[in-house]
């Protein structure tokens, strides 16, 4: 193995098409939630991290992100008795097509950026673009509200990838910031989603283009 | 040499022995206690003491697609080399041998099938040539991100390569993600599950074994024995990338290789008693992913 | 140099003698001309190829611009080796094929335009003069406008004919500008064309282009799929096995012209051979009608031969000689051994078409038992086109895809290696399920039709040159390394740093193993079918029906269409395809009437041509004021024209 480092990395990329690949929400949700942890022991294994409170921080977000959130909208699938099957607009297979353009691109993107890190670290700019990348084809693409809470999920999995790329102890006032957004976003989807299916009897959002004049 | 010569008369021995062994991890999981180890053997001579039956419809191309099915899948292992042991027939593009020969068999037996003019058959030949078009981009991107990798064009130099860095040596991720994608093509290409269900019952959901329903006798032997070739053929490659072995003397190679592909039956029992097979509209997407997967290997090699 | 010019007197007697001669004879004088012609131009490139004596010709010539000056070399020897096999072996066809025709006049025009194509291609191939090669251009398109239009009570010929008589001139007037940059001082001699710089870079894209246009680059290839079908097939067989591959020549020359290459040409090779490629065999895929399949895939196959020629190109400027050797050889290899198998599909679909009289692949079906030498001769076609060994498709893939591997491996065309390989392992993929479908369908199952269940073996005069093409595919696939020998002079010239002995030397080495490992094949097979019958030979071997499930009254109309087998591939490419149908589907418990339409149109005539074309007919509309029908006014628009131009003259 060249290190457990580069296999981690390749493993993002692996659970990125997962999620442009699957097809049921359950799914989708445990490749967020496994996303997240493995950011989390990522940022763990950065080189240059000491043993002292940032770590306790560091599992504290991590749990966060990879039980709550994902405990949360499990609940309002639950809740609402979403049916598992995605709905795309567009296909499974095209989907990891484009994914595997916009990794393409995301390195195309990041090679005259001269970024100031070393080795390893290095391939972790342009994965955490593509990460990024993906959850926006997700909230794009996808037709279900709950797709697009995941998606969203899946863009601030990618922030905090780009904190553990520039060491974790500049960016954890950040890091913490975003995630508090994301907290309260989950909950107002949450809600809405809930608001949306009671008065609708369904969670498409394409269906919210019935309430034009 | 007298190596590569061992290995193809072990492979022509032992070629339908790998699929008792993965009948046998089936039968385990199924909690029986399955066919005998020798089985494909009793078949085989079974079969091929029968005489035979064919269609009116038929012409020529029926009776002799088994023959020359079976000569492609042998050009094929002497191509084929497994770990260190380099083939018998080791040239530089041989690579590109290997997948055409494989591509005439299937050429022939989906001309065999139609021959037969039977929907069930037509709609099998339908399936296998869309699938295994998918299938061979992701093989040759694979193989081309090992030719990337070791700086060799020839089938036994990667493999010698590739089997002696291996996947915990230098070579890494890259090895990993092309054994990936060349496991789910050894799954398709065999017409194992997830792609195709090789105990199947109804004609409608077959692929392989709707194709060959109307061969019977000699000719049915000839076909099974080339679809087991075929499995150790893929798998002869499969192992040389994914099961890294740096052996010093050749017999330690035979015999780690062999072991190699004892341990792919074991999986592929595995895989098959664990999972139900794909919807068939999901098929060209795993294929897709097994090209993707070796793109990124590739990828994984040239950033 | 004598034979050459034996090869034009006989072609255009021919030509001349079809056309004055009383219409009992032309059947048997167009056939035989060209035959002999094309037979002197063989044994002057032969005379070439054996001795290595090129030679070159300025005759005086009173036309103001250029001269006659024609000549000889190992391309122009390449090329004009196709044209005299393929004319001839056309030519033979043709007599069984328009023989029974009862309108002799068509028929005698018809020799008399196709002895001229055959001239006009071989004039092509040995110019050496811009104003030359323009004039025989100019006749090729002419004639082989006129062959298309053979049919032309039919609109649908009509149609085609003019959709090919524009898109020609259009590429013509592209090649008018190229040559005008390319000039010098007033002159188009070939010896003293070039050009440097951006310019370079502009008659590259003119030539790919005016040139493209003819050979079938996609998005140029529209009138392909039109004319093909349109014309008689051995007509067919000649324009697309030989006559789109001028298109090739003519860049070839170029690239000869403009020297030193730049990297980014190779790449427009290499993109336009992958698009071409992958989108001729999908829509290839999604026909009904088996010539305009067979057209698509000439698309295909020139998609290939430029990927080759692009790879070629990239191992220039790479620096890498044995994938510059590799690459350009494997691309001119195809071009011989597409103009083989090619030529011998589409005589096969001409010879079906002669027995059933349809072209639509749904009516046929178990042909191959009533017209044996037909259905084998079209096997070894479809196999070879499928690049399956050991036949010739094969041995040039190979070389273009070990290019691939070559630049890959040595990490210095990564990108484009990859193209390459992923390119062709999707297109050859696709192939195989393409004339899986064209062979199983139409020779294979029970007839689904009347016609098709009495069709009879076309005449020996149709069956000769199947044959010889079948078998020259299986001898060029076996004898790969001495094939080689006649491309490799062809790669000196084009790229003559790079191709080096050592280059040579190892492509010739692989192609021997290749050899090999085809005959280890073929006698493999031999063996196991000699093992079979032996097994079988005291043993009872009955006939029953095809296994049904039991069903005891199948019919042949349960068989599987070549709709229904292209169907699972043509919906995974919808998005390209874009296949619209028309479905009524059976309903109620006892269903009467159910039908099922389906139509591919191609992707470019309908996003792109159809709606231009429209546009420019509005806008030519409004200048309908101009045409009033007297000559007079016309006159007078000419000379208005004439006083202008003097004007600017003048000036």
């Amino acid at each position: 193995m060249q290190s457990p480092y580069d296999l981690m990395v390749i493993l993002l990329v692996l659970l990125n098409f997962r999620l442009l690949g699957a097809s049921q929400l359950g799914a989708c949700v445990n490749t967020v939630a496994v996303q997240a942890l493995l950011i989390g022991l990522l940022a763990l294994l950065t080189p240059g991290v000491s043993w002292n409170w940032m770590t306790l921080m560091v599992v504290f977000v991590t749990l966060i992100k990879a039980v709550v959130l994902p405990a949360l909208v499990r609940r309002a699938m639950r809740e609402t008795g979403v049916v598992q099957e995605i709905e795309p607009f567009v296909g499974y297979t095209f989907s990891i097509l484009i994914g595997t353009g916009m990794l393409v691109l995301s390195f195309l993107a990041v090679r005259p950026l001269q970024v100031p890190l070393d080795g390893a670290a290095q391939v972790l700019v342009p994965v955490t673009l593509f990460t990024m990348l993906t959850g926006l084809f997700l909230i794009v693409a996808r037709r279900k509200a709950i797709t697009q809470v995941l998606g969203f999920l899946t863009m601030e999995n990618s922030i905090y990838l780009f904190g553990v790329a520039f060491a974790i102890q500049e960016s954890w006032l950040v890091q913490t910031g975003v995630l508090l957004d994301v907290f309260a976003a989950v909950f107002v989807m949450g809600i809405m989603i809930h608001h949306i299916n009671r008065e609708f009897d369904n969670i498409d959002t394409d269906r919210l283009s019935n309430l034009r004049d | 040499m007298i190596y590569s010569l061992l290995f193809v008369f072990l492979a022509l021995a032992f070629a339908p022995f790998l699929m008792s062994v993965i009948n046998r991890t089936k039968a385990f999981f199924g909690g029986r206690s399955g066919p005998a180890l020798l089985q494909p053997y009793y078949d085989l001579v079974k079969l091929l003491r029968k005489g035979a039956v064919y269609s009116r419809t038929v012409s020529w191309i029926f009776h002799t697609a088994p023959s020359v099915e079976v000569a492609a899948v042998l050009a094929a292992l002497a191509v084929t080399p497994l770990g260190g042991i380099p083939a018998l027939l080791a040239f530089p593009g041989d690579l590109l041998f290997l997948v055409y020969v494989l591509g005439l068999m299937r050429f022939c037996v989906v001309i065999a099938a139609l021959d037969t003019g039977s929907a069930f058959e037509g709609m099998g030949a339908s399936r296998e040539v869309q699938f295994s078009a998918l299938a061979e981009v992701a093989l040759l991107v694979g193989l081309a991100a090992v030719a990337a990798k070791v700086h060799a064009v020839g089938l036994s130099d990667m493999c010698r390569e590739a089997w002696a860095g291996g996947m915990f040596g230098e070579n890494g991720v890259t090895m990993l993600l092309v054994s990936a994608s060349l496991l789910v093509v050894l799954l398709a290409e065999n017409s194992r599950i997830p792609v195709d269900d090789p105990n199947t019952h109804l004609e409608l959901t077959m692929i392989h074994e709707v194709m060959i329903l109307d061969y019977g006798g000699v000719d049915l032997a000839l076909i099974e024995y080339a679809a087991a070739v075929k499995f150790w053929v893929l798998g002869s490659l499969l192992v040389s990338m994914a099961l890294p072995f740096r052996g010093t003397s050749q017999i330690g190679n035979l015999a780690a290789g062999l072991g190699g592909l004892l341990v792919l039956a074991l999986v592929v029992g595995c895989i098959e008693s664990v999972m139900a097979r794909l919807r068939l509209v999901r098929v060209p997407q795993l294929l897709v992913v097994a090209g993707v997967l070796s793109f990124l290997a590739l990828f994984n090699v040239m950033r | 140099m004598t034979a050459m010019f034996l090869s034009f007197f006989v072609l255009g007697a021919g030509a001349l003698g079809t056309a004055l001669a009383g219409r009992t004879r032309v059947g048997r004088i167009g056939p035989f001309a060209a035959v002999i012609g094309a037979a002197s131009s063989a044994v002057a490139c032969l005379q070439f190829l054996l001795k290595g004596a090129g030679w070159d010709l300025i005759l005086p010539w009173h036309v103001p611009m250029g001269s006659f000056h024609i000549g000889m070399d190992a391309l122009s020897a390449l090329f004009v080796l196709l044209i005299s096999l393929v004319g001839a072996l056309g030519a033979i066809y043709g007599r069984g094929y328009l023989g029974h025709d009862p309108e002799k006049g068509r028929v005698a025009m018809s020799w008399c335009w196709y002895n001229l194509l055959v001239a006009s291609m071989l004039l092509v191939a040995v110019a050496r003069d811009g104003f030359l090669f323009l004039v025989a251009w100019e006749v090729m398109s002419l004639s082989s406008f006129f062959l298309v239009m053979f049919d032309h009570q039919k609109d649908e010929v009509v149609r085609a004919g003019w959709i090919y008589l524009v898109a020609t001139h259009i590429g013509t007037a592209f090649l008018l500008v190229m040559f005008l940059l390319l000039g010098h001082d007033g002159g188009l001699d070939f010896a003293r064309l070039s050009a440097s710089g951006p310019v370079a870079s502009v008659v590259f894209c003119a030539a790919l282009i005016g040139f493209g246009t003819k050979a079938g680059f996609v998005p140029l290839h529209v009138w392909l799929p039109e004319a093909h079908p349109a014309a008689p097939s051995h007509v067919s067989a000649l324009m697309s096995g030989v006559m789109i591959k001028t298109g090739i020549y003519g860049i070839l020359r170029v690239l000869i012209f403009l020297g030193e290459p730049v990297s980014w040409w190779g790449w427009a090779l290499v993109v336009i051979g992958v698009v071409s490629g992958v989108t001729g065999v999908l829509f290839a895929l999604a026909q009904h009608d088996l010539k305009r399949l067979l057209a698509y895939h000439s698309v295909e196959n020139i998609g290939i031969i430029a990927l080759g020629l692009g790879i070629g190109l990239l191992g220039v400027t790479a620096g890498n000689p044995l994938m510059a050797t590799l690459g350009f050889c494997g691309g001119l290899m195809h071009v011989i051994n597409h103009g083989l198998f090619k030529s011998l599909l589409f005589l096969g679909a001409g010879s079906v078409l002669h027995a059933t009289g349809s072209r639509e692949m749904d009516h046929m079906g178990g042909l191959i038992k009533r017209m044996p030498v037909t259905g084998a001769t079209f096997l070894v076609g479809a196999a070879a086109i499928c690049a399956l060994p050991p036949l010739n498709g094969f041995v040039s893939e190979f070389l273009i895809y070990s290019a691939g591997f070559t630049g890959m491996s040595s990490g210095t065309a990564v990108w484009s290696g990859l193209a390459a390989i992923a390119g062709l392992a999707l297109i050859g993929g696709l192939a195989l399920a393409c004339f899986t479908k064209a062979l199983g369908i139409v020779f294979l199952g029970e007839p689904r039709s009347e016609p098709a269940a009495e069709a009879q073996e076309s005449p020996l005069s149709m069956q000769w040159p199947m044959m010889a093409l079948a078998i020259l595919c299986m001898a060029a696939g076996l004898a790969a390394p001495w094939m080689v020998r006649l491309v490799m002079p062809v790669a000196a010239q084009l790229a003559p740093a790079a191709v080096n002995l050592g280059a040579v030397a190892a492509s010739q080495e692989m192609l021997f193993r290749i050899s090999l490992a085809s005959l280890i094949l073929i006698s493999l097979a031999g063996a196991v079918f000699w093992l079979r019958a032996r097994l079988l030979r005291h043993r009872s071997v009955r006939e029953s029906v095809t296994w049904d499930c039991g069903y005891a009254a199948p019919s042949v109309r349960m068989q599987y269409t070549s709709s229904s087998y292209a169907q699972p591939i043509v919906e995974m490419f919808g998005l390209v395809l874009r296949t619209r149908r028309e479905l009524e589907p059976p309903e109620g418990l006892f269903p009467t009437k159910a039908t099922l339409h389906t139509h591919t149109e191609d992707l470019f005539v309908r996003g792109a041509y159809g709606p231009a074309v429209r546009l420019i007919s509005r806008m030519a509309d409004r200048f309908r004021w101009l045409q009033q029908g007297r000559i007079n006014l016309y006159i007078l628009y000419i000379v208005i024209t004439i006083l202008l131009l003097f004007l600017v003259c003048l000036r």
